[in-house]
């Protein structure tokens, strides 16, 4: 996936300034920022939901799965209704075993039969990425997938989403927790008032506060960065 | 409480749509109900056309009336739009402009004095009437009889005194006027103080009472012959001719049904549409489903279909219960089947567009059921009941919404009199533009 100089305004506020970066396959990109850094946009125009007002997005002709970060599912059906509802309108030769193996992988085949209004925030956004699954993508987009899990929940959907860039799938996800963008990302993108501050490892990520936020430095990393957002003026 | 009440204001700030309808609502339904009901309109408009001559007289029981008296009577119950001849009368009744024609041939004033006379004439008015709607049919009927019912009642009055003055003659005796004579008329009470006196000697001398006595049976049965059809008269002594000039409307009861039915599948197909497809966005499922699994078009067309299925289905089960107390025409089932159909394809399409435009399932029902109702109330307002620029702006609004060519189409369906093809075109027009709509409307559906 590549994208090249990406600009998306609303009204008169620049949501993305120019932003360019790549993703090769198996890679795991976390896109961080504070609140209103153009997370979300940037996820949405790499999803073909919103068009950018300039720039291109080129994806090779792969299929790309997306998980909003609001659960997009039906929540008066059962999890195994939304579940076959979405493999069949994918195109699945057995939309039965599909639902089946997603159910299997997000651990929720003991409850399939429940409506999905009762279960928690954790478990709705389980299914919601199993539904971003079922379209069998090559590159999936999460934003800020881990929004309301706890940690164990968070944990397992980590080794999974791990599991599924070990298979070669291209996965770029947001998040405004800086450690877990550390900890699972193979590559880092900082966005802020949406400009792309930094496009690299995490270890680089770190001499680069080290450089520009000395004072910080011997802080934990999540003060350091936000000492290194505010001296490149965020 | 009170920054929970706060807190409410806030979100119905931010919902304007829903904001300007509970403001605009109570608004747009004062001024319609406000020009229905207000100044002149509450008198019906009727087109007067006077062929009486202007020196007539209305002479019954010995009193004169000016035959002048007979249009301010009526006018003072209608709206009397006067007219110069019968073909501007028809013209108007056709196009609506009136509710009604009503016609007083030159002949009305001589057949109401021939009331009083021994050979009674039938009074009659003619009433021209376009009787498109059946509710207006009924209302013209109505309206009808209420301003005949006045006119009749004084008439009647009058002969009613004047075969008093006959069953007198009969009872009392006395003299009895006609063509230019008097005749001596000896009555009953004479005739039995006559018998009474021949009683006791029934001699020869005494056959010229005797005769008298025959003669006046003959008289008292002659003169009670003459009272019959006087008689008869009192119930209504002027006659109505009715004459239908425009479209021919179907029986009551048909058109009863048709506009419950119509009810049915537009409340069912508007909400369901407009609801289902606001849960869509609701549910944050739309960009999920257009971001390729199904197009835009693709997914209001199902919803339009979904629309169409359930509201056939209720319909149909709502004509089936109907038809248990009301013989329906089942040989026509086939154009019942395509009214349905095409009508709701055509509400679908609005409840779609309605769907598309607001945000929250709650909204958008709102939305739909404000809009339903008066449109739905505003198609059954019958033409001459309001005034006609009135009138004009109900047919604009009642024409850009699909509740009227529907309630059309269905009852075209349920009864013959009507043609089911200019309805059915109506609505096919409708879908297409209402469809047009949706579409665009759905563009900014996900950005929201």
């Amino acid at each position: 996936m590549q994208a090249q100089e990406l600009v998306k305004r609303y009204g008169s506020r620049d949501a993305l300034r120019g932003v360019s970066f790549e993703a090769l396959p198996g890679e795991l990109v976390a896109v961080i920022g504070p609140n209103g850094a153009g997370k979300t946009t940037l996820l949405s125009i790499l999803a073909g939901i919103l068009a950018p007002d300039a720039g291109t997005v080129e994806l090779g002709g792969d299929a790309v799965g997306w998980v909003p970060q609001q659960a997009a599912l039906y929540r008066r059906l059962t999890v195994e209704e939304n579940l076959l509802l979405f493999a069949r309108l994918e195109r699945h030769e057995d939309p039965r075993a599909s639902a089946e193996r997603m159910l299997e992988l997000i651990g929720l085949g003991e409850r399939r039969g429940e409506i999905v209004a009762r279960l928690s925030g954790g478990n709705q956004q389980r299914i919601n990425i199993a539904i971003g699954l079922l379209a069998r993508p090559r590159v999936l987009l999460l934003d800020e997938p881990s929004v309301g899990l706890d940690p164990r929940q968070r944990a397992r959907l980590w080794e999974f989403i791990a599991g599924l860039a070990d298979d070669g799938t291209t996965v770029i996800f947001s998040t405004h927790d800086i450690q877990e963008a550390e900890r699972y990302g193979g590559r880092l993108l900082v966005l802020a008032d949406g400009e792309a501050l930094f496009d690299g490892a995490p270890s680089s990520l770190r001499e680069a506060v080290r450089r520009e936020a000395p004072e910080a430095a011997d802080r934990d990393f999540e003060t350091a960065f936000v000492a290194y957002l505010h001296h490149r003026g965020h | 409480m009170k920054w929970l009440l706060l807190k409410d204001l806030q979100i119905l700030r931010r919902s304007p749509l829903q904001a300007t309808l509970l403001i605009a609502y109570p608004i747009l339904i004062a001024v319609l109900v406000g020009f229905a009901i207000s100044g002149d309109e509450e008198k019906p408009r009727v087109a007067f056309l006077n062929e009486v001559p202007a020196d007539s007289r209305i002479s019954v029981g010995g009193e004169q009336l000016p035959s002048s008296n007979v249009s301010e009577r009526i006018c003072a119950r209608v709206e009397c739009l006067e007219v110069e001849d019968r073909d501007e009368a028809e013209a108007k009744v056709s196009s609506g402009e009136v509710l009604a024609a009503l016609v007083l041939p030159a002949n009305l004033v001589d057949r109401i004095n021939s009331l009083s006379t021994l050979t009674p004439g039938v009074p009659e008015v003619e009433v021209l009437v376009n009787e498109d709607n059946s509710v207006k049919a009924s209302f013209v009927d109505d309206r009808i009889d209420a301003l005949l019912a006045e006119a009749n009642l004084a008439i009647a009055r009058r002969i009613a005194k004047e075969g008093s003055r006959y069953l007198g003659l009969v009872i009392d005796g006395g003299k009895l006027e006609l063509i230019g004579q008097t005749f001596p008329i000896l009555g009953l009470r004479a005739s039995a103080e006559i018998l009474a006196a021949l009683e006791p000697a029934l001699e020869p001398q005494l056959r010229p009472a005797l005769k008298q006595v025959r003669e006046f049976a003959d008289e008292a049965r002659d003169n009670l012959d003459v009272a019959g059809p006087l008689i008869d008269r009192l119930a209504q002594p002027i006659a109505v001719k009715k004459v239908a000039v425009g479209g021919e409307a179907p029986p009551l009861e048909t058109f009863a049904i048709a506009v419950a039915a119509t009810f049915t599948l537009a409340f069912v197909t508007v909400l369901l549409v407009a609801g289902s497809l606001a849960l869509e966005r609701e549910e944050n499922a739309f960009p999920r489903l257009t971001r390729g699994l199904i197009s835009r078009g693709s997914l209001l067309a199902e919803k339009v279909l979904l629309g169409v299925a359930v509201g056939l289905l209720v319909t149909l089960l709502l004509l089936a219960g109907l038809a248990i107390f009301v013989p329906l025409a089942w040989e026509r089932f086939a154009l019942w089947l395509a009214a349905i159909v095409v009508g709701g394809a055509a509400l679908g399409a609005a409840g779609a567009a309605l769907g598309a435009a607001a945000r929250e399932v709650r909204a958008v029902s709102l939305l739909a059921f404000m809009v339903t109702l008066p449109v739905a109330f505003l198609s059954l307002v019958p033409s001459g009941a309001v005034g006609a620029g009135v009138y004009d702006a109900i047919g604009v609004i009642t024409a850009v919404f699909p509740f009227k060519p529907a309630l059309e189409a269905l009852t075209a369906a349920l009864d013959p009199s009507d043609s089911i093809g200019g309805p059915l075109l109506h609505l096919a027009v409708l879908t297409i533009v209402y469809g047009a709509l949706a579409r665009l409307a759905l563009r900014r559906f996900a950005a929201i």
